[in-house]
């Protein structure tokens, strides 16, 4: 397995505020990789250090197996940028816009560009600013994708499309992982991540927090459970991993780090299970988990 | 709610937001009259020396075109608004024209007029706010300026009217910006179009100020800054003038009140074509994309150079004519070494003028890049197989070469309008042209300026208008006030030779074009090692 973007140490500040802080990234080739993360993780920051937009402070980047600042002209031949929140030059239409960025990067695939615009419904007479919101993201999705590139860099890339055009979207990355490009995708919708990715790296206050496919992480996390036992236990409230316990007579609700599971559900056949219901973590939970700023990073990452 | 609801927050936020600029441009202002009463009052401390300067201005059109007329030499208030009147005057409008159109058109095409609009506030709410931000900057102007006379021993009167005639000006082209931010769609278009009509408003006056000596003719009474004349402070104190230049302006706010209603937000009254379904195959460089950014721009100054320099040119005559009908100073004719020294002396000033206003432009171009890094439209394009020096060498093409296509047009016109009326076309042509373009090394500097804060300190770009002030500062009023040598070589204008007339030097040329090319590498140096976005 090759490696198409590594970082490791990342450090970047703005004056007091510091936007990374040893930050940890591997993308490997070939895979859809989830970047996320709360508001003001540092998400953005990262993809343009990437880019050789912005120069960090210390840590290493590597990018296809190049430098992201000094190589940053080559490089960019064979990769393409969605930005979050896309602005275009209120002279050039669409198309154009489409037109010079594909040829920037060093041309682009008049077929395909054809076909993209067909499926996302994209008007591309129109100029700057009377598009809106969803179909300015739309123009730079389109041009981004005709291009022929090994690398998609997309940051939050479906912010404004609506639910029929995320469905485009989604088709539109499964055909690009069956050609065989790597994509980084930034995103704040789980169910896109989930539907998408193959691995994920989540991110707060500038470091990686967690990191792996989205099995893993679960498995990281608590199970939810409710049970209700022959007797009143006692106990358990001892018992390692347990968390968030409620005790009502003989019924018991908690929280438990996965891992444990096997000493509580041991614990509880001791006492004598009437009826047990056991749920994974839900998507939701577990970001939310990893995305609370109140849990020290230390605890996220047990 | 009505439709002034929020218009005092608004105010309030704008005021905020200018809380740097507007105490400049109202400080820049008062000094500059300041420090040129000042100085007069060490020049002409005696009424004849003051007399003495009235008779060589009585000849000298050329001077009546750039300042217009002397309507009172009795006093130095008078001499003061006579040499600072009209800048002062077209200064306050540009003051005003950048006020509104901030905070009209700019926000709206940001969109964070909309966020504002949201609020609870009525829709004739922001503009109410600029135009209240821009006629506060104005009293306080007319305020200053008039108590800095007074203080300076000068009748209240006079300073009180001298103060009023710049605001009242301002205040014309506030009303006028906001005509304008209704109709262009963009901010850039907005500021454009309404610099258009103040340019012409001077030229207008220009044209008849030149004409005669006491009379200032019809055409300026075409002119907002014309009135300002027409007020004559501390010689007829004319307030009548300025109530009727006042209401012009509250009837230009009405103009703008009533299109603001007639449009969607965001839209302008001139509205937009779909543009191609494929970019034309030569779109396909960063030169090609700074070409379609800048062309609007550089046809715009180039058809104002056009009107300045056929205007100017076209004058010319008129000085001689005046000179050889006025046998009072048939001996400042001979002074000053004959008719055609008196001519291009007029000339070289014009020419002068026209480098100094090309330098506004060039520095426009350089700060292009700027609004394209903030604007967040250079990130795109950079995360392309662009580097950066190409993309801004894209750009910087403009400041380098559109300058001297603007200069060149000015010149060329005011060489065929000059050459039309005294018989000498060809000849004249290429004298012009020649004063024209020697001006472009001390344009190159300014542009040089605003690149290296641009690549080297990015937050502080629009300094870079607040450089090309001083060097124009230092050059106009330099040798009025006596700076010193030193002072005075600060500005690269003062180093331009004097063409046509004077002596053409390379020298001092190569140095300008060494320094430009030199602060030009090190904001590029800057550029290429700093963060972007
Ligand atoms: N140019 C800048 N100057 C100063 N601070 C910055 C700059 N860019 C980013 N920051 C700060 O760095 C931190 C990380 O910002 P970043 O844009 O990378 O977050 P993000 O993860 O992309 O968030 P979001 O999900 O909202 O897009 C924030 O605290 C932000 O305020
Ligand atoms: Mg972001």
């Amino acid at each position: 397995m090759t490696t198409a973007i590594s970082v490791s140490g990342l450090v970047k500040t703005f004056g007091r505020t510091r936007a990374l802080d040893g930050l940890e990234l591997t993308v490997a080739q070939g895979e859809v990789h989830g970047f996320l993360g709360p508001n003001g993780a540092g998400k953005s920051t990262t993809i343009r250090v990437l880019l050789g937009l912005l120069r960090a402070d210390s840590g290493s980047a590597r990018l296809l197996d190049g430098d992201p600042w000094h190589d940053a002209v080559a490089l960019h031949r064979r990769l393409a940028y969605v930005p979050g929140d896309v602005t275009l030059w209120r002279n050039l239409s669409g198309g154009e816009a489409i037109d010079l960025l594909g040829r920037l990067r060093g041309g682009l695939d008049s077929a395909r560009r054809a076909a993209l615009l067909e499926r996302f419904e994209l008007d591309p007479t129109k100029k700057g600013r009377a598009y809106s919101k969803g179909n300015r993201q739309k123009v730079a999705l389109v041009a981004a994708l005709a291009s022929d590139v090994e690398l998609l860099v997309l940051d939050e890339p479906t912010s404004g499309l609506d639910p029929l055009m995320e469905e485009v979207f989604r088709e539109c990355v499964a055909e690009e992982r069956e050609r065989g490009r790597t994509v980084l995708l930034s995103s704040h919708i789980l169910s896109e991540v989930e539907a998408l990715c193959d691995r994920v790296s989540i991110i707060r206050a500038g470091r990686t927090v967690e990191t792996g496919t989205l099995n893993e992480l679960r498995h990281l996390t608590r199970t939810a459970v409710d049970a209700e036992l022959a007797a009143a236990p006692d106990g358990l409230s001892g018992l390692a991993g347990v968390h968030d316990l409620v005790v009502e007579g003989s019924r018991v609700r908690c929280q438990v780090d996965t891992d444990h599971l096997d000493a509580l559900l041991r614990e509880l056949t001791r006492i004598g299970v009437r009826s047990l219901t056991s749920r994974p973590p839900t998507l939701e939970e577990l970001f939310l988990r990893h995305y609370q700023a109140d849990t020290p990073a230390a605890e996220v990452a047990r | 709610m009505n439709a002034f609801t929020g218009t005092g927050t608004l105010l309030r936020l704008a005021l905020r937001r200018d809380r740097i600029m507007l105490p400049a441009w109202v400080y820049l202002l008062t000094a500059s009259v300041a420090s040129t009463a000042f100085s007069f009052k060490k020049l002409y401390s005696t009424g004849t020396s003051r007399e003495q300067l009235a008779a060589s201005l009585a000849g000298n059109s050329s001077l009546r075109a750039l300042y217009g007329p002397l309507n009172d030499a009795a006093s130095i208030g008078g001499i003061t608004a006579w040499r600072m009147g009209v800048f002062g005057a077209a200064l306050a409008g540009l003051m005003s024209i950048l006020l509104v159109v901030r905070h009209t058109r700019a926000e709206e095409e940001d969109g964070r007029l909309e966020l504002v609009r949201a609020g609870a506030v009525g829709h004739r709410a922001p503009l109410t706010a600029a135009l209240a931000t821009a006629a506060l900057a104005n009293l306080l102007l007319a305020v200053l300026v008039s108590t800095v006379l007074v203080v300076l021993g000068q009748a209240a009167a006079g300073s009180l009217a001298f103060g009023l005639s710049l605001a009242v000006c301002g205040l014309v082209f506030a009303g006028g910006a906001a005509v304008t931010a209704q109709l262009a769609e963009t901010g850039r278009a907005a500021n454009g179009s309404a610099c258009a009509v103040l340019g012409l408003a001077y030229v207008l006056r220009a044209a008849g100020d030149s004409s005669s000596a006491r009379d200032p003719g019809a055409v300026s009474r075409f002119s907002p800054i014309g009135w300002s004349e027409q007020v004559e402070p501390f010689a007829a104190d004319r307030w009548w003038v300025l109530v009727l230049a006042s209401a012009f302006a509250v009837l230009l706010a009405g103009v703008a009140y009533a299109l603001v209603a007639r449009r969607d937000l965001g839209a302008g009254l001139i509205p937009s074509r779909p543009g191609r379904t494929v970019g034309a195959p030569s779109l396909r460089t960063p030169l090609a994309l700074a070409w379609r950014l800048q062309r609007g721009t550089l046809y715009g100054w180039s058809a104002g150079f056009a009107v300045g320099g056929a205007v100017f040119g076209g004058v010319a005559k008129g000085v001689l004519d005046l000179v050889r009908g006025n046998s009072g100073v048939a001996d400042i004719l001979r002074r000053m070494g004959g008719q055609q020294a008196v001519l291009d002396a007029y000339l070289s000033t014009v020419m002068g003028l026209l480098g100094m206003i090309a330098a506004g432009y060039a520095v426009q171009c350089v700060l292009r890049l700027r609004g394209e890094e903030t604007g967040g439209r250079v990130e795109p394009v950079l995360a392309t197989a662009v580097s950066r020096l190409r993309w801004a060498g894209g750009h910087l093409l403009f400041p380098l070469l559109g300058s001297g296509v603007i200069l060149a047009v000015g010149g060329l016109t005011a060489g065929l309008a000059e050459g039309a009326a005294m018989g000498d076309l060809m000849g004249s042509v290429g004298r012009l042209l020649g004063g024209a373009l020697v001006q472009l090394p001390a344009v190159w500097l300014a542009a040089a300026a605003a690149t290296a804060l641009f690549g080297l300190a990015p937050r502080w770009s629009s300094a870079a208008w607040g450089v090309l002030s001083v060097f124009l500062l230092i050059a106009w009023l330099g040798p009025v006030l006596q700076f010193g040598r030193r002072v005075l070589d600060f500005s690269p204008f003062t180093h331009i030779p004097r063409l046509p007339g004077g002596v053409f030097t390379v020298q001092p040329l190569l140095w300008l074009t060494l320094l430009a090319v030199g602060l030009t590498a090190a904001g590029l140096a800057g550029l290429r090692r700093r963060d972007l976005g």
